[in-house]
C-alpha cells in the first residue's frame, strides 16, 4: 500500500465522515443553502458541471439550428417569415387607414440575419460558455487538489466566487440571446459590432458576458497555479503529478496571462459601443486591425485553454486503461508548457489578409512550431498503447477516437496555416471543419471520456458500460459525417457564415445535417445513460479501473474533507509495473514479471 | 485594541491567536500563497493596462502631431504633483506593513489614513484641476491656473466653478467639441487619455477600498505580528497603483 495510515485501516478509532454528496438532516432549502454557500472545491465543480452542461444544451440546439437551416438553399421568402416570426423584425411603418404594422420586405442582405443570430449564439457560448470552463472549471475543480493530496483549492472562497462570476456572465448571455442576439459572430469584428443592432443594448450585454466571463477565466485560473504551487502532499515533487495537472497548469498559465488583455479589449469595445470613442473606428482614425491583433492575442491562446486540459484528460485515460506507464512522461509534461509558450506567439495567423506580407510571413513560420509539442504529445500517447493491456471501455474508445480526431484537427491546420493554401482556404468551411476536429473532436470528445472515467469517482455510481459504449460509437460516427463532408465543402469553394449556398453542395451539407442529427442522439444516449448511473446505478467502488493517481485513493464519491488523512506519495502516478492500485488485489490487477 | 482573554488570564491580541485556514499546512503557506496570488493578480492587471499601452503606443506613431497637440493641453505641474502624492501614497503604505510586523498599531492605522488621504488627494486634484475645465470648459475656483484665463462670468454649483469660453469640448471620439482643434485625430488622443487615466482612476478606487478595509479591521487587532497577509496583500495592490501612474505621467504629460 502506498499511502501510510490507510483510512480503512484506522476506521474503528477514526471518525466516520460522510461523503460530500451527504445531504442527510438538511431538508430541501437547507441542501439549496449548503450548495451555494459552500466552499468545497468538490461541490463547486459539481455545480460548474450542471452549468456548462446547460449551456452546452443552449449552444448544442443553436448549431442544431445552423444544421437544419442549411439542409437547403435558404430563399429569401422563407428568411423573411422565420425572421418575422422569431424576432418580431421589421420596422414599424403607418398604412393610409393609419394602422401600424411591421414592414417585412426583407433586403437580400437582410435574408439571413436570423442565421447570423443563430450562428453567433452558437459560437459565443460554446467558446465562452461551455469550452473554456468545461474541463478546467468543471473537471479540474473537483480533481486538481483531489489529485495533489489536499482538502481544497488554495482559495476556496475565490473559487465559490468565480462560480458566481460565471454565473453572471452566462445569465448576460441570456439576456442577450432572448432580447434576439447579436449577428456579430463570436469575434465581435469592428467596425461591424459597433454599428449593428444601433438601437439595441444586445451587443453591449453580449460583449459584457465575454468580459464578465473573463473573470471568472482569471480567478480560476489563478487559483489553480497557487494550489499547484502551494498544496501538493508531501513526497510529491513536480514530477510525480499527473500529467492531467501539468495540463491545468500550463492552461492556468494562458488564462492568467491571456485573459485580461480581451479584457481591455471589450471594455473598449464596450466604451466604442457606448460612448463612441473612436478606438476602433475607422472614420474617427481609429483601427479596426488593432481590435483584432487584441482579440486573438486572447483568443488563439484561449484555444490552447479549450484544448490542453483535453489533452492532459487523455493522458490519464491512456494510461489507466491500458495499464501502462505513460510513455514520455517530461516530455508530455514540457509539451505543454510549450504549447502555452508558442500559443502567445501565433495569433497574427488569423489575420495574414490584413498584414504585411513580412509579419505574414513570420507569423505562418511561428504557427507551425505549435505542430512539434502537439506531435510530441500524440507520438507519446501511441507509444503507451504499445504493449498495454487495453481495456476497451467508453473512457478508452473515447480516448482513441481523441487521438484519431484531434490529428486529423491538427493536421488540416497546417494548410490552414501556410500562407499560399491559406489564401484558398480561409473563411472557407474547411476552417469550421478544422476548428470543429480539434474543439470537437479534441476538447469535448476528451471531456466526455473524462466524464465516464471520473464519473463513478464524483457521483459513486457506476454508469452501464453497453450504453456508454453506444453513444461513444454515435458520438464519433455522427461527428465524422457531420464534419468530414465540410472539409470537402470548404476545398471546393463554400464561404462559412453564408445562409444560403448554390445547389451545386446542396448533398454534402444535407450528409453534414444528418451527421449533426446522429451526434446529437449520442449525447441524449450518454445523457440518459448518467441520469439513469444517478438513479440506479451500481455502487462504484473506490477505485474501479485501477488508477494509481490520488483521487482512486479515497472513496467514491469522496469524503468532504478528500482523504481521512493526509496523503503520502511514495509512487509515480503511472507505475502500473510495480504497485497494486489502492482498493485493487493483486489478482485483478497482476504486476508485470520483472524481465531482468 | 479588541484582545481576547485567554485561559491563563492574560489579555491577547487578536493577531495572537490568528488560525490558518483548515486546509493550510502552515500559515507560512498560507501567507505565501496569498502573496503568490496576487503577484499573479498583478500580472494580470499589468496585462489589462498593456492593452490601453499598445494602443497608445500604435497611435502615437500613426498621427504623432496629434499626440504632441494633445500632451501639450495637460498641465505638467498637476501630473508631477499626483505623481508626488501616489509616490507619498507608496512610502506610507509599504510603512504601514512594517509597523503591522512589529506591532505598532497606531502607526500601522497612522500610514493607513495617509496613504487614503493621499488617495482621495489624486482624484480629487484629478477629477477638479484636470478632467472638469478639460470636459466641460468649467474651472474650480481654486485652480492655480484659473488667472490664465478670461472668465465668462458664467458659473456653476453656487460659483464654485467658473465657465471659460472656447477652453472645454476636450472630450474622447464623438463627444469631442473643441472648437481650436489643429488635427482630426484629436479625439482619439483623448480617448487614450480618459481610457487610460480613467481606468486607473477607477483601480486608486479598488485600491483605497481594499485598504479602508484593512484599515478597519486593524480597530479590531487583526493584524500583527503573525498576522499581516491582508496589510501585505493590499500593500502590494497599492504599489500596481503607483507604478501604472509612474508610466502613465511620462507618456501623457512629458511628450512633445
Amino acid at each position: 500500500m502506498t499511502v501510510m495510515d490507510r483510512p480503512h485501516d484506522v476506521m474503528g478509532h477514526g471518525h466516520e465522515e460522510g461523503s460530500f454528496l451527504d445531504n442527510r438532516g438538511l431538508g430541501f432549502w437547507g441542501t439549496i443553502w449548503d450548495w451555494a454557500s459552500t466552499v468545497d472545491h468538490k461541490k463547486i465543480g459539481v455545480m460548474y458541471l450542471v452549468a456548462v452542461l446547460t449551456m452546452f444544451f443552449i449552444g448544442g440546439v443553436a448549431g442544431l439550428a445552423v444544421r437544419l437551416e442549411l439542409f437547403e438553399p435558404m430563399t429569401v421568402n422563407a428568411a423573411n417569415e422565420v425572421e418575422g416570426v422569431l424576432f418580431n423584425a421589421g420596422k414599424l411603418v403607418q398604412t393610409e387607414t393609419g394602422e401600424m404594422v411591421r414592414d417585412r420586405t426583407l433586403t437580400a442582405a437582410g435574408a439571413g440575419n436570423t442565421y447570423n443570430r443563430i450562428f453567433t449564439i452558437h459560437g459565443a457560448v460554446m467558446v465562452f460558455m461551455f469550452i473554456i470552463p468545461s474541463v478546467p472549471a468543471a473537471l479540474g475543480n473537483f480533481l486538481l487538489p483531489i489529485m495533489l493530496g489536499a482538502k481544497d483549492v488554495a482559495f476556496p472562497k475565490l473559487n465559490l466566487l468565480s462560480w458566481y462570476i460565471y454565473v453572471v456572465g452566462s445569465l448576460f448571455g441570456v439576456v442577450a440571446l432572448i432580447m434576439g442576439g447579436t449577428d456579430t459572430g463570436w469575434t465581435f469584428y469592428t467596425p461591424y459590432s459597433i454599428q449593428t443592432d444601433a438601437d439595441y443594448y444586445r451587443v453591449v450585454l453580449m460583449v459584457g458576458a465575454a468580459f464578465i466571463l473573463g473573470f471568472s477565466s482569471i480567478l480560476t485560473g489563478l487559483n489553480f497555479i497557487v494550489t499547484v504551487h502551494k498544496l501538493r502532499a508531501p513526497g510529491m515533487g513536480w514530477f510525480d503529478m499527473p500529467l492531467f495537472i501539468w495540463a491545468i497548469y500550463a492552461t492556468s498559465i494562458i488564462q492568467v496571462l491571456a485573459t485580461p488583455v480581451i479584457g481591455i479589449t471589450l471594455l473598449l469595445l464596450i466604451f466604442e459601443r457606448l460612448f463612441r470613442v473612436g478606438i476602433f473606428d475607422p472614420s474617427m482614425g481609429g483601427d479596426p486591425v488593432l481590435y483584432q491583433h487584441f482579440f486573438w492575442f486572447y483568443s488563439h491562446p484561449v484555444v490552447y485553454v479549450m484544448i490542453l486540459p483535453g489533452m492532459g484528460i487523455i493522458s490519464e485515460l491512456l494510461a489507466v486503461h491500458s495499464r501502462k506507464h505513460i510513455f514520455g512522461y517530461r516530455a508530455i509534461a514540457f509539451s505543454s508548457l510549450g504549447i502555452a509558450g508558442v500559443s502567445f506567439i501565433v495569433w497574427g495567423h488569423h489575420m495574414f489578409t490584413a498584414m504585411g506580407e513580412l509579419a505574414s510571413a513570420v507569423f505562418s513560420a511561428l504557427t507551425f512550431l505549435v505542430a512539434i509539442p502537439t506531435a510530441i504529445k500524440v507520438f507519446n500517447w501511441i507509444a503507451t498503447l504499445y504493449k498495454g493491456s487495453i481495456a476497451l471501455n467508453t473512457p478508452m474508445l473515447y480516448a482513441l477516437s481523441f487521438l484519431f480526431l484531434f490529428s486529423i484537427g491538427g493536421l488540416t491546420g497546417l494548410p490552414l496555416g501556410a500562407l499560399a493554401t491559406d489564401l484558398h482556404l480561409h473563411d472557407s468551411y474547411f476552417v469550421v471543419a478544422h476548428f470543429h476536429y480539434v474543439m470537437m473532436g479534441g476538447t469535448v470528445i476528451a471531456f466526455i471520456g473524462g466524464l465516464h472515467h471520473w464519473w463513478p469517482k464524483m457521483f459513486g455510481r457506476m454508469y452501464n458500460e453497453k450504453i456508454g459504449m453506444l453513444g461513444c460509437a454515435l458520438v464519433f460516427i455522427g461527428f465524422n459525417v457531420t464534419f468530414f463532408t465540410q472539409f470537402i465543402l470548404g476545398t471546393q469553394g463554400m464561404p462559412r457564415r453564408y445562409a444560403s449556398y448554390v445547389e451545386h453542395f446542396q448533398l454534402l451539407h444535407q450528409i453534414s445535417t444528418v451527421g449533426s442529427w446522429i451526434l446529437a442522439v449520442g449525447f441524449l444516449v450518454h445523457l440518459a445513460n448518467f441520469l439513469h448511473s444517478l438513479v440506479a446505478g451500481p455502487k462504484a467502488p473506490p477505485n474501479p479501473w485501477g488508477g494509481l493517481t490520488l483521487e482512486w485513493e479515497t472513496e467514491s464519491p469522496p469524503i468532504a474533507h478528500n482523504f481521512h488523512h493526509e496523503p503520502l506519495v511514495k509512487h509515480g502516478p503511472y507505475d502500473f509495473e510495480s504497485v497494486v492500485p489502492p482498493h485493487c488485489s493483486e489478482e485483478d490487477y497482476p504486476l508485470p514479471k520483472s524481465v531482468s | 485594541m479588541t484582545t481576547i482573554q485567554t485561559k491563563s488570564g492574560r489579555k491577547q491580541a487578536r493577531w495572537e491567536n490568528y488560525q490558518h485556514e483548515a486546509h493550510w499546512r502552515s500559515a507560512a503557506d498560507e501567507f505565501d500563497a496569498a502573496k503568490l496570488g496576487m503577484w499573479l493578480f498583478l500580472t494580470t492587471e499589468v496585462l489589462l493596462f498593456a492593452g490601453i499601452f499598445c494602443a497608445y503606443a500604435m497611435f502615437r506613431m500613426l498621427y504623432p502631431e496629434a499626440f504632441a497637440i494633445g500632451s501639450g493641453y495637460l498641465d505638467v505641474k498637476f501630473g508631477l504633483l499626483n505623481t508626488v502624492v501616489l509616490l507619498i501614497s507608496s512610502f506610507t503604505v509599504a510603512m504601514a506593513v512594517r509597523c503591522a510586523q512589529k506591532n505598532q498599531q497606531f502607526w500601522l492605522r497612522t500610514n493607513l489614513y495617509i496613504t487614503l488621504v493621499c488617495a482621495g488627494l489624486f482624484l480629487l486634484i484629478k477629477f477638479l484641476f484636470e478632467y472638469t475645465p478639460k470636459w466641460s470648459g468649467y474651472f474650480f475656483f481654486l485652480d492655480p491656473t484659473l488667472g490664465h484665463y478670461e472668465k465668462s462670468g458664467q458659473t456653476a454649483l453656487w460659483g464654485m466653478f467658473h465657465f471659460v469660453e472656447g477652453y472645454g469640448g476636450k472630450r474622447p471620439g464623438a463627444f469631442f467639441d473643441y472648437p481650436f482643434a489643429q488635427h482630426y485625430a484629436e479625439p482619439l488622443w483623448w480617448a487614450v487619455y480618459y481610457g487610460g487615466t480613467a481606468i486607473h482612476a477607477l483601480h486608486v478606487v479598488i485600491g483605497a477600498g481594499l485598504l479602508t478595509w484593512v484599515l478597519v479591521r486593524s480597530y479590531k487587532g487583526i493584524y500583527g505580528p503573525k498576522n499581516y497577509t491582508m496589510v501585505e496583500t493590499s500593500g502590494l495592490y497599492w504599489h500596481l497603483v503607483d507604478l501604472v501612474w509612474i508610466f502613465l505621467f511620462p507618456l501623457l504629460y512629458l511628450i512633445h
